[in-house]
């Protein structure tokens, strides 16, 4: 669980976005990674192995562990997408699917 | 068939401390030179944000932070093109030869859901480092982080851990964010510090050279105020993290007893080693340094590599920090300038002497910390219930009984488990696995060696590739036959 710095979060410019359809604030800046767990969200997708859940680990665009599907595109980096008004993020369930 | 035409004399890949200091010195020469970062900001990862960071507070973050944006006004200055969200997927030598015949490199790039080729005269790769793989069981959980990562989310976005806090790990990194975080008033609830005790007595000889060392004060001020203010627990032998599907406790082993810690997040580190993808793909030659345990790009006094054109500067080359990393990087642009044609040998050289003494002194010191901060064996080759690959998610045991099999290093690990195959491409799991190997077989890292690495070096789309502009060679290619 991740929660803002107390003067950040009274200066934040908020930014509207949805998380599986459910609406949330970021902060402009906010890598969509960051978003999801300054919403509480610690697990953005599950692998194509095993099934097990995965969250953000390196943060740096390195470990592919916070690959989400973003605006209808899977398979994308969480951690090298700002979040952007209106963004639909959606948490990925197993690979990245044919269509999309 | 047209020839290619020299977008720019230089690209240099990575605007950390190193990519930025280069590409500033180069275009400042009167170089075209293009810098190009896959993060929306430069600083790379040590001065990550440090143009829009919302952590205003100075002190949170500390003074060699904020030194990162002394690096951006020569950059501006300078007239070099900065290309953000950039990746850089390889380095290559194009089909078709420069004008008049000149080496030209070409290079493949994403930018904006577009490929893109480059052609230029020489490249400096200052691709930085990435964590050392910290593998222990559980480490695929969420709620366990890189503290790199911690330390991203906190420059980036202002974020600290709110739950139970564990940091967990050795190396000058958990300090620093230990240190970071007491200064933010974020919780942490215990350090579990796994640096061995045998190290000190390794590392002891090398103490003098550590007293000369600029970080020195630095180092002693962070640990003793950290010491002094939050539980640190030392000698931890054993480390794994519990939970399902979300983390939730983090038992260790200390002097031969197991213990529980109730855990949100925790945070691992093992130091830091060469994020060496791009210049391993390039086919850049390597050797196995033993003092850093981790493999290393060969590179002469300049940066130059074994590939005409490629050069490295930074934490790329080898682990030296934030400052070495800086002068690294003039180094490097100074010797393309040279092969370049636009300064002379002697000129070279004079303007390198500040550069180089100022090298010297950020490595001071440097195989004290290398030697004291070696992760113990049994986290380096791990057990065998331990994911080393996280991508395709293979244990420590599932290498061994490869091995057992006959499989004798990192490439054939690949075929027989798909091993370091995943988009990760053996970033995460490439020095476990010939640590694993090496251990097994009973040889050193060396003789097992690493992988042999391929563009693209990221996965990009297929409908990326497509989409890339065709020369008249390539369509040639195609239809001629």
């Amino acid at each position: 669980m991740f929660r803002r710095l107390p003067e950040i979060e009274t200066a934040a410019e908020a930014v509207a976005f949805t998380i599986d359809g459910r609406p949330a604030n970021a902060r402009a800046g906010d890598s969509v990674a960051a978003a999801l767990l300054a919403n509480g969200i610690t697990a953005c997708r599950n692998t194509p192995v095993s099934g097990a859940a995965r969250g953000p680990y390196c943060m740096m665009g390195v470990c592919f562990d916070c690959l989400v599907t973003i605006d209808g595109t899977g398979n994308r980096q969480g951690c090298q997408v700002r979040v952007a008004p209106g963004m639909a993020v959606e948490t990925q369930n197993g690979k990245r699917e044919v269509e999309r | 068939m047209s020839a290619p035409k020299f977008d720019f004399d230089i690209a240099v890949v990575g605007s950390g401390p190193a990519g930025l200091a280069a590409a500033a010195l180069a275009a400042s020469k009167g170089a075209s030179v293009v810098l190009l970062d896959e993060q929306a900001e430069p600083g790379g990862q040590i001065y990550r944000a440090v143009t829009e960071t919302p952590v205003r507070d100075r002190k949170v973050l500390g003074p060699d932070y904020w030194h990162g944006a002394e690096l951006l006004g020569p950059l501006r200055d300078s007239g070099a093109a900065h290309w953000p969200g950039a990746t850089v997927w390889s380095v290559a030598r194009p089909r078709e030869d420069g004008p008049d015949g000149e080496r030209s490199i070409q290079i493949g790039l994403s930018r904006n859901g577009a490929a893109a080729m480059l052609i230029v005269r020489h490249v400096i790769l200052a691709t930085g480092a990435l964590e050392r793989p910290f593998p222990i069981p559980g480490w695929t959980l969420p709620g366990v982080l890189g503290a790199g990562a911690a330390q991203v989310l906190l420059k980036t976005s202002g974020l600290v851990p709110s739950g139970a806090t564990v940091m967990a790990g050795s190396g000058p990194l958990l300090w620093l964010l230990a240190w970071q975080y007491l200064q933010a008033g974020a919780r942490i609830d215990a350090i579990l510090d796994t640096t061995p005790k045998q190290n000190w007595r390794a590392a002891l000889p090398l103490l003098p050279g550590f007293l000369r060392s600029p970080y020195l004060a630095k180092g002693m001020k962070l640990m003793l105020e950290v010491r002094r203010k939050l539980t640190v627990i030392g000698n931890v032998t054993a480390l794994r993290a519990d939970g399902d599907g979300a983390l939730k406790s983090v038992t260790y082993t200390r002097n031969g007893t197991e213990h529980r810690l109730p855990a949100d997040t925790l945070l691992l580190h093992h130091g830091v080693v060469p994020n060496l993808n791009l210049a391993n793909a390039t086919g850049c030659a390597q050797r196995w340094d033993e003092q850093q345990r981790c493999w290393r790009p060969t590179t002469d006094a300049w940066g130059a590599t074994s590939v005409e054109g490629v050069s490295l500067a930074g934490d790329g080359a080898g682990i030296g920090g934030a400052r070495a990393a800086e002068e690294a990087g003039r180094l490097a642009a100074l010797d393309a300038l040279h092969r370049l044609g636009r300064i002379g040998r002697e000129q070279r050289d004079q303007l390198a002497a500040p550069h180089r003494a100022a090298l010297d002194r950020a490595l001071t010191g440097r195989a004290f910390l290398d030697t004291l901060y070696t992760p113990a064996e049994a986290f380096r080759a791990p057990a065998d219930d331990t994911i080393v690959c996280r991508c395709e998610e293979i244990t420590a045991g599932a290498v061994r009984e490869a091995v057992r099999l006959g499989c004798s290093g990192p490439n054939q690990a690949k075929s027989f488990l798909r091993c370091g195959m995943g988009p990760c491409q053996g970033r995460l799991c490439g020095p476990t696995v010939t640590e694993v190997i090496a251990a097994e077989r009973g040889v050193s890292p060396a003789e097992v060696g690493y992988y042999r690495l391929r563009p693209p070096v990221k996965p990009i789309t297929l409908a990326e590739l497509a989409a890339l502009p065709k020369t008249d060679a390539d369509i040639d290619a195609v239809f001629k036959h």
